[in-house]
């Protein structure tokens, strides 16, 4: 199983992400597809840490076991950034329901005025 | 094909559809659901990588925690009456075109990449992605950054609070 | 001190220029009065410490600060130069200019403060533009003043600007103005080509160290310069602006269109005279110019009934004499009759002023009469304005006349003859309007007699003063049957080459004087018989000198109406089919183009995200291309 595969994924899963964000207006689904593409962040790492451990990487690190765990402990990171996110953005989606009675993006354009 | 590679193939096609399906479904409860569909078979790969804490820590936060979050706001909100998807198909067709050019750019990228050409995930275990070894990591080496998400998440918090208790924004 | 003393002079107007400017909502006329007339009074009393207390022999160039400095092409100063010549148009300006102001401050009382105060701004800007002319030390710092001059001039005759007509006038004589400027602009420019400075010590020099430079160039600027002046000192072609000019306020046709303004042609030739000397053909059409000037205004003169009409075509015609004086290379003769005109021309349109005033703003000569009872100062002084115009010994206006004619007969005789024909025609014109205005019966069915009462103290005063100034400034330049030494010429020889012309021999001079002199006082008889007769018979030479010649007329048929029908084919044709066309298409091609930019503004988040992985995508384009970013994933990965 090569390495590059996992990189497909990862990158499929990112720019389905990136499509859903460009071509939905509710700002919940935006939401969604948002962390669709923290997790094709967090299997490219998954998947780069995995290859530090088994040796197979061409960049010849002197302490591959330590770029491995750093990778997952990355990845600790990202989803503690993702639930703050998620935290706030909700919030602010409940205050504009509660304002606009509506959640789709095409309002937001109201920060124009 | 190894085994391996067969349930990479299977979980990978699932992971991809039911991401698709998050984005073209106009029942958001439906797509929250893909939602789900993905991070299973997202965190069944983290299991296959060796990272079975991180693979938990994916369903209980994401799957658990995030998802049921997202399906309280909607019960909040009366979705029915949203408008869910563009209704501009140019657009749409525009925005796929250009986003599929991009990600071929980048696969063609990633394919033509010498340092990344034979380079194989074993099938072997190795202790990586165990509590004990992450934990030593995350305390011992990044304990700074860890209090400091600690402070980020209560910032989030607060925020939350805040931003709840505000009644009406003149807008 | 002197550098300071230089500046005081200059900026002393601009200051009171700018208080009065920006004050004239608050002021009152007294203190507008103040400020406007003493801010030209101390200048006044510097340039008379100045005239009396240093001796200016050799020039004195004075730099403030530069104001193009471009090394290798042309670096100019703002610098002054004092020189007997600067020193004395500044004497006129601020002296007489003084005089004027003092007039205009019982003159214009019944304007709001608003006015008053707007109209002595005016007139101090216009004392600082004039200084500025006549003291800049380059050519640049005088086309300021020109322009500043022309400027003030445009805002004096259009002061009463709610009258659509006055509005005309001033724009008559911007515009033609104007075309003499563009010739002195011409002019400007070919010195600059040529010499790489406009600095007079350089340019009034050069022609001298480089007698190679081709003497077409010279003539040419000359002729421009000429131009130039022949447009701001309203000679034929450009004089008609000038009797329009009247439309302005009776103390400032004094000050700007007689005594100072209008002679700033002659002080252009005179400074730049060096060029005229080496182009003996731009001298001759000077002098055929100034002929031809001086006998169309004055016999135009004759036939007017505004008595301000008659001045100013009386000022055009002494202008004439002055370019007659150019014509003929007497630089400093010229300057003696812009001197003498200053006062007696001051002093007739003051004169005139008062009388203007006293009849309650009517300005027809046959609607006067009689008036010298009612108005004693006023007749007297007028009468001596008269008298020095026409050139009556011992008055001004004989010594300077005296001395064209007798350059005239040196000359030529069949000129002379053509100058005491002028002279003759002066003596007629002005002795007809003294004699209707002050002689005569009281004509005026509107205006009691009763209401005619004399000008108040300053007003009388100013009379006086130019009266004496009149009667007597002519004796600063004696002929050489009286005298052999020329005040004038002597302390003007510093600035001015005075030609070494041998004199006429003591008879033949005393001849021309007696023979003009006679010629005059024959005109002053046919004046005094011509106001006497009731009805005069209309002729078809009469109604064509009342009608000016027709020139105005000639000038609409031959410029202004092709010009109108070309621009009402442009505006109707040209402007609405190609240039709207144009403008109109290219505003429709950017409204279509911005539309499909405007997706981009549409605040919509969709939108800009689908731009921003568009761009990503192009820059992978682009790096690809180059190869660099599998360097950089090399590098990535290595």
């Amino acid at each position: 199983m090569e390495i590059q595969y996992y990189i497909y994924l990862s990158l499929i899963l990112f720019f389905i992400g990136v499509l859903g964000v460009i071509i939905r207006r509710n700002l919940l689904i935006i939401f969604m597809c948002i962390e669709l593409m923290l997790n094709a962040v967090i299997l490219l790492l998954i998947s780069f840490s995995k290859m530090h451990a088994d040796g197979g990487s061409k960049l010849q690190l002197v302490d591959a076991s330590k770029a491995a765990s750093d990778g997952q402990v990355f990845v600790f990171f990202i989803m503690v950034v993702a639930a703050a996110e998620v935290a706030i953005g909700l919030a602010i989606i409940i205050m504009m329901y509660k304002n606009l009675h509506n959640i789709s993006s095409q309002f937001l354009n109201r920060l124009k005025n | 094909m190894t085994p391996q590679a067969i349930l990479f193939c299977i979980l990978a096609i699932i992971a991809i559809v039911a991401a698709i399906m998050v984005i073209i479904q106009k029942n958001p409860i439906k797509s929250i659901l893909w939602l789900l569909v993905v991070f299973f078979a997202l965190s069944a790969i983290y299991f296959s990588l060796n990272a079975q804490f991180l693979a938990i820590i994916n369903l209980i936060v994401y799957a658990g925690a995030i998802m049921v979050l997202f399906l309280f706001v909607l019960m909040l909100i009366n979705f029915k009456s949203l408008e869910t998807i563009q209704k501009k198909y140019r657009f749409v067709f525009y925005a796929v075109v250009i986003v599929c050019g991009v990600l071929t750019l980048l696969m063609l990228l990633i394919n033509q990449t010498q340092s990344l050409q034979k380079v194989s995930i074993l099938n072997d275990s190795n202790n990586v992605g165990l509590i004990e070894n992450l934990g030593k990591t995350l305390y011992l080496d990044y304990g700074v950054p860890f209090e400091l998400t600690s402070i980020l998440f209560l910032t989030a918090i607060i925020g939350a609070v805040l931003l709840s208790k505000i009644k009406k924004i003149e807008i | 001190m002197i550098k300071f003393l230089t500046l005081a002079i200059v900026l002393l107007p601009l200051l009171g220029f700018i208080i009065l400017g920006l004050g004239r909502q608050k002021l009152t006329q007294f203190q507008t009065k103040f400020i406007g007339c003493h801010t030209i009074f101390v200048a006044f009393i510097i340039t008379l410490y100045l005239f009396f207390g240093y001796d200016f022999n050799q020039a004195a160039v004075i730099n403030y600060f530069p104001i193009i400095y471009l090394p290798k092409f042309i670096s100019l100063d703002f610098s002054l130069q004092i020189d007997h010549l600067s020193l004395s148009f500044m004497l006129i300006i601020t002296g007489i200019g003084y005089l004027i102001h003092l007039f205009s401050s019982s003159y214009m009382t019944e304007e709001a403060n608003k006015n008053y105060s707007k109209y002595f701004s005016f007139l101090n800007l216009f004392v600082f533009f004039m200084l500025l002319l006549v003291m800049g030390s380059n050519l640049l710092i005088l086309f300021i003043g020109w322009e500043g001059v022309g400027l003030c001039s445009y805002f004096l005759i259009g002061f009463w600007f709610t009258n659509s007509k006055y509005m005309q006038a001033a724009k008559k004589a911007f515009v033609m103005n104007r075309i003499g400027d563009a010739a002195f602009l011409l002019a400007l420019f070919l010195i600059i080509t040529k010499f790489q400075s406009l600095e007079f010590n350089i340019i009034l020099f050069e022609p001298f160290l480089n007698f190679n430079l081709e003497s077409n160039i010279i003539v040419l600027i000359a002729l421009l310069l000429f131009i130039g002046a022949t447009g701001k000192s309203a000679q034929i072609p450009l004089f008609t602006w000038l009797p329009d000019a009247m439309a302005g306020p009776t103390p400032v046709s004094a000050l700007i269109h007689a005594a100072t303004m209008v002679t700033a042609g002659i002080y252009l030739i005179v400074r730049m005279h060096i060029y005229f000397d080496l182009a003996p053909l731009v001298q001759h059409i000077i002098l055929i110019i100034g002929l031809a000037t001086m006998l169309v205004a004055a016999t135009i003169a004759l036939k007017q009934n505004d008595i301000k009409k008659i001045l100013a075509y009386s000022t055009v015609s002494q202008l004439g004499y002055m370019f007659i004086a150019l014509g003929i290379g007497l630089y400093s003769t010229a300057f003696f009759h812009v001197l003498t005109h200053a006062f007696f021309k001051a002093l007739l349109f003051l004169g005139a002023g008062s009388v203007i005033m006293a009849m309650h703003h009517e300005q027809d000569i046959f609607k006067m009469g009689g008036l010298a009872k009612k108005l004693p100062i006023t007749h007297l002084t007028f009468l001596i304005g008269c008298l020095a115009i026409a050139g009556i010994p011992p008055f001004s206006g004989f010594f300077s006349k005296d001395e064209i004619l007798a350059g005239l007969y040196q000359k030529n005789k069949l000129l002379w003859v053509i100058g005491v024909g002028g002279a003759l025609l002066t003596a007629i014109y002005m002795f007809r309007m003294y004699f209707l205005v002050f002689k005569s019966s009281y004509k005026n069915h509107h205006v009691a007699i009763e209401d005619v009462k004399e000008s108040p103290f300053p007003m009388k005063i100013t009379l006086i003063v130019l009266a004496i100034g009149s009667a007597l400034i002519g004796f600063i330049g004696l002929p050489p049957i009286i005298s052999h030494t020329h005040l004038l010429n002597n302390y003007l020889s510093t600035v001015i080459k005075i030609p070494a012309v041998e004199h006429l021999s003591t008879s033949t001079d005393l001849m021309l004087i007696v023979a003009s002199l006679i010629i005059v006082i024959f005109g002053i008889l046919i004046a005094r018989y011509v106001s006497k007769i009731k009805e005069i018979p209309s002729t078809f030479v009469g109604k064509f000198l009342a009608q000016k010649y027709y020139w105005d007329e000639v000038y609409d048929s031959i410029f202004v109406k092709p010009y109108q029908s070309i621009a009402h084919v442009f505006s109707h044709r040209f402007e609405t089919k190609i240039i709207d066309g144009f403008v109109n298409g290219l505003a429709k091609f950017f409204m279509n183009l911005s539309r499909s930019f405007r997706l981009a503004q549409s605040g919509n988040i969709a939108n800009y995200l689908l731009i921003f992985v568009f761009a990503i995508y192009v820059f992978f384009i682009i790096w690809f291309n180059d190869a660099k970013i599998y360097q950089f994933v090399i590098n990535l990965f290595n």
